[in-house]
């Protein structure tokens, strides 16, 4: 059976680069993979998706609703707006952050106060994480991404490897280790 | 080797291996990675053009000159370069063209979802259709040695989901060819009424032939399955059909004008009842029709917006209809939005409260149209702020006259500004330009233009004055402003709309997004709450960092997205808006 992901999240929070990362490794494991994303308009702070499905012989790179085995999404009222997508008994993994879309900034519009508990009422398998407090704690915001991949990997049947060796190959030199020891972080969460 | 390829960097290594010559394209999403990626093969010649049509023009020569070339633009763009791609329908190719139409589907980031697989019948150019990038990258190649073979352009058409989805793609090595060279030919390079009529006959004669090597063509594939339904389907449509609907028969079609009528016709000899899959207008199901052929098609499959497989699956009532969740009705809509600091943000503040008549254009300065700017009345095409302001103006009575202003930006205005800027002059137009020139295509992601000084392979350039180019053109009024300052863009607005003479505002900054001026290191700004006296302000000019809390009606600064720009500090009258020291 193909898997299909859905990362999702505001513009310029490194969604297409996390995706591009997920199918590097469904390449490596031996999986046919495709991934389908929009540039344009939603680069200047509008919403991003991205969808990577892999397995034996894929066919469409587009996910459908109710088609999703996994969203990670990076903000929350992003995992909220994409909902539609995820199977009844797929995952949910929140990234517990808020980034005001320009029409709640500005007062035109409110930010939900609960959208997790509304996300949670829906479905079983949701898994929050607080992304920037698990980066600090290791000293760099910028590895956010990469925990987040971890905990997405821990929920997806692909060795181990073909991320550690993907993530290797595509961070700085000098991060690597730093890399390596969050994605870790993810990967053993439990939330 | 082995790798995942965008369809655009697809049509890039397709180009590559096909032993291409020139490409030339002017940017537009979703195509536009076509060049960029084209442009990393230094055995290709590549450039930007200024908009389609030139695009069309220079690729033309070029292969008047005998070098296999390809044209890449988004669908509207094939619009603009029109005119003289009907002529090549006539004309031929001595030198490969291939023409790539990216279509948007769904209307991702355009303003129509045009169809452009209409263009190929009506300009009697063949089109291929290929349903991930391992096939985009093959049919390029197909396509350039076809075009020779067969003396014509060949399109191929490809969409969004293909453009932008990665697939495995296989790689092989580079096919040198010589550039043939050019040879005087009147009767095929010169179109005049006597030489056209005889190439008319030859084009409808090619499509004849072509018609034959539709049917031969091996990517135009029937799979039989279950034959209860049968389903004709091309490009990614091909996709959903197969994860849809996995028990039927397919006619999978990967030359699509001209039509494969024998394949058609012996897929509807051996299926039971008969369907076509294809997003927008029904373009093959018309054709199949008029063949005489009953098939089911519009009737189930939606013909606006974009297709996936539960659409499929719906239409053919595999599944019951999908039940949303109203819950994500929650989710506040996130437009896209100028960004903190943008350079274009004063002069849509100054339209704003001039209350100006403001005709817009196409780039990242469209957003100023959203709120809380609300700054542009109108959005049709690339340069048509100028026409459309001079339109305007012509029909308001004098009487209750509002001032009208016209806004493009510098990419657009060089793309089909100047034209109708001349228009303006000839015809004694009053109306006021405003070029809002950020030295880059930014909308599309950065492309170089003719402001930038660069071409898209990296050399140095001649960098077009624009003040002088307007001058030129015969404005006696033109003026350049540092567009950070706040006052002074809202003062001459103001003065120069009412002015009795056309006239031109530069407004300049570079985009804050290019690499250079992200680098710079920059002053923070924050509010005190203590001066802060909740008037919204700085809030008006709608700057993604700053949000306004509407228990304590307080505004506040976010420090990670604030760029420095002070136009928020300029605009509060209760010098509210500090620089936190040592931020820089
Ligand atoms: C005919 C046509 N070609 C291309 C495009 C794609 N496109 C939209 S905006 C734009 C460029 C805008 O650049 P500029 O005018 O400099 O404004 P900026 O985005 O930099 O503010 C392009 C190429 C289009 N919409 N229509």
């Amino acid at each position: 059976m193909n898997k299909r992901v859905i990362i999702s999240g505001v513009g310029g929070q490194g969604i297409l680069l996390a995706s591009d990362i997920l199918s590097d490794v469904c390449l490596k494991a031996g999986f046919d993979v495709k991934k389908s994303e929009v540039h344009g308009m939603s680069q200047r702070g509008g919403n991003v998706v991205s969808h990577v499905v892999f397995g034996e012989k894929v066919y469409s790179p587009l996910i459908s609703e109710g088609d999703a085995d996994v969203i990670l999404s990076f903000e929350k009222v992003e995992a909220l707006r994409n909902i539609d997508f995820v199977k009844k008994d797929g995952v949910m993994i929140i990234n517990d952050l808020e980034i005001y879309p320009l029409p709640v900034s500005c007062g035109l519009a409110d930010y939900p106060k609960n959208p997790i508990g509304e996300i949670k009422e829906h479905l079983k398998n949701v898994i929050v994480i607080n992304g920037q407090e698990e980066a600090e704690k290791l000293g760099n915001i910028k590895v956010m991404n990469v925990i987040l991949l971890g905990v997405l990997a821990s929920h997806l049947d692909i060795d181990k490897d073909a991320f550690i060796q993907t993530i290797r190959e595509k961070v700085p030199q000098k991060t690597i280790d730093l890399n390596l020891k969050a994605f870790d972080v993810g990967y053993n969460y439990k939330g | 080797m082995k790798e995942l390829l965008s369809g655009n960097e697809a049509v890039a290594r397709g180009a590559y291996e096909g032993g291409l010559h020139f490409a030339v394209a002017y940017p537009g999403t979703p195509s536009t990675e076509i060049l960029e990626n084209i442009s990393k093969y230094k055995e290709i010649r590549s450039q930007w053009a200024v908009n389609e049509k030139t695009s069309m023009e220079i690729g033309l020569g070029a292969s008047f000159g005998g070098a296999k070339t390809l044209i890449a633009m988004k669908h509207v763009g094939l619009n603009v370069a029109a005119d003289p791609f009907f002529s090549i329908g006539y004309i031929g190719a001595r030198g490969a063209i291939v023409i790539v139409t990216a279509d948007d589907p769904g209307m991702h980031s355009s303003q129509n979802e045009q169809d452009n697989r209409n263009y190929a019948r009506s300009a009697k150019i063949p089109m291929f259709e290929p349903t991930d990038s391992q096939e985009t990258k093959e049919f390029v190649k197909i396509a350039l040695g076809i075009s020779e073979e067969y003396d014509t352009p060949v399109i191929i058409r490809i969409t969004t989901r293909i453009c932008h989805s990665k697939s495995i793609v296989e790689f092989n090595d580079r096919k040198e060819f010589p550039i043939k060279g050019y040879e005087k030919n009147v009767r095929k390079n010169l179109i005049l009424p006597a030489h056209a009529r005889i190439l008319h006959k030859k084009a409808e004669e090619r499509l004849i032939k072509l018609r034959e090597y539709s049917n031969n063509f091996k990517y135009n594939t029937i799979e039989y399955n279950d034959k209860k339904i049968g389903i004709i389907t091309s490009g990614i449509s091909y996709q959903y059909v197969k994860e849809a609907m996995p028990n039927a028969s397919v006619l999978k079609i990967g030359f699509s004008w001209p039509l494969p009528d024998k394949l058609i016709r012996e897929f509807a000899d051996n299926v039971e009842t008969l369907y076509v899959v294809e997003e927008n207008d029904p373009f093959m199901e018309t054709e199949i029709k008029a063949m005489g052929i009953n098939i089911i098609g519009k009737d189930i499959i939606p013909i606006t917006n974009e297709l996936n497989p539960r659409i499929v699956k719906e239409a053919f009532k595999t599944v019951e209809p999908f039940a949303p969740l109203d819950i994500k009705e929650k989710a506040p809509i996130r437009p896209p939005a100028l960004c903190p600091g943008c350079p274009h943000t004063s002069v849509f503040r100054a339209i704003n409260k001039l209350k100006l008549i403001a005709t817009g254009d196409i780039g990242c300065y469209t957003l100023g149209a959203l709120p809380p700017l609300s700054a542009m009345d109108t959005c049709v095409d690339m340069g048509a702020s100028i026409g459309n302001a001079f339109g305007i103006e012509i029909s308001q009575p004098k009487s209750d006259a509002r001032k009208i202003v016209a806004v493009i930006g510098d990419s657009t205005f060089y793309h089909s500004g100047i034209t109708g800027l001349i228009d303006v002059i000839y015809n004694k137009g009053k109306i006021t330009l405003i070029i809002l020139d950020n030295s880059i295509t930014a909308m599309t992601g950065h492309q170089d233009n003719p402001g930038t000084g660069k071409t898209l392979m990296g050399e140095d350039t001649v960098k077009m004055d624009l003040k002088k180019l307007v001058e030129g053109l015969g404005i006696k009024h033109v003026y350049e402003i540092n567009s950070y300052e706040l006052e002074g863009v809202e003062e001459l607005i103001k003065r120069e709309t009412n002015r009795d003479e056309p006239s031109v505002i530069i407004a300049r900054n570079p985009c804050v997004l290019l690499p250079e001026i992200r680098k710079k290191p920059k002053d923070k700004y924050r509010v005190d709450p203590d001066k802060c006296t909740g008037c919204q302000l700085c809030v008006k000019l709608g700057c993604p960092a700053i949000s306004f809390d509407k228990s304590t009606k307080k505004a506040s600064i976010s420090e990670q997205y604030c760029v420095g720009c002070t136009l928020c500090v300029q605009s509060c009258k209760f010098d509210a808006i500090n620089k936190i020291e040592g931020s820089l």
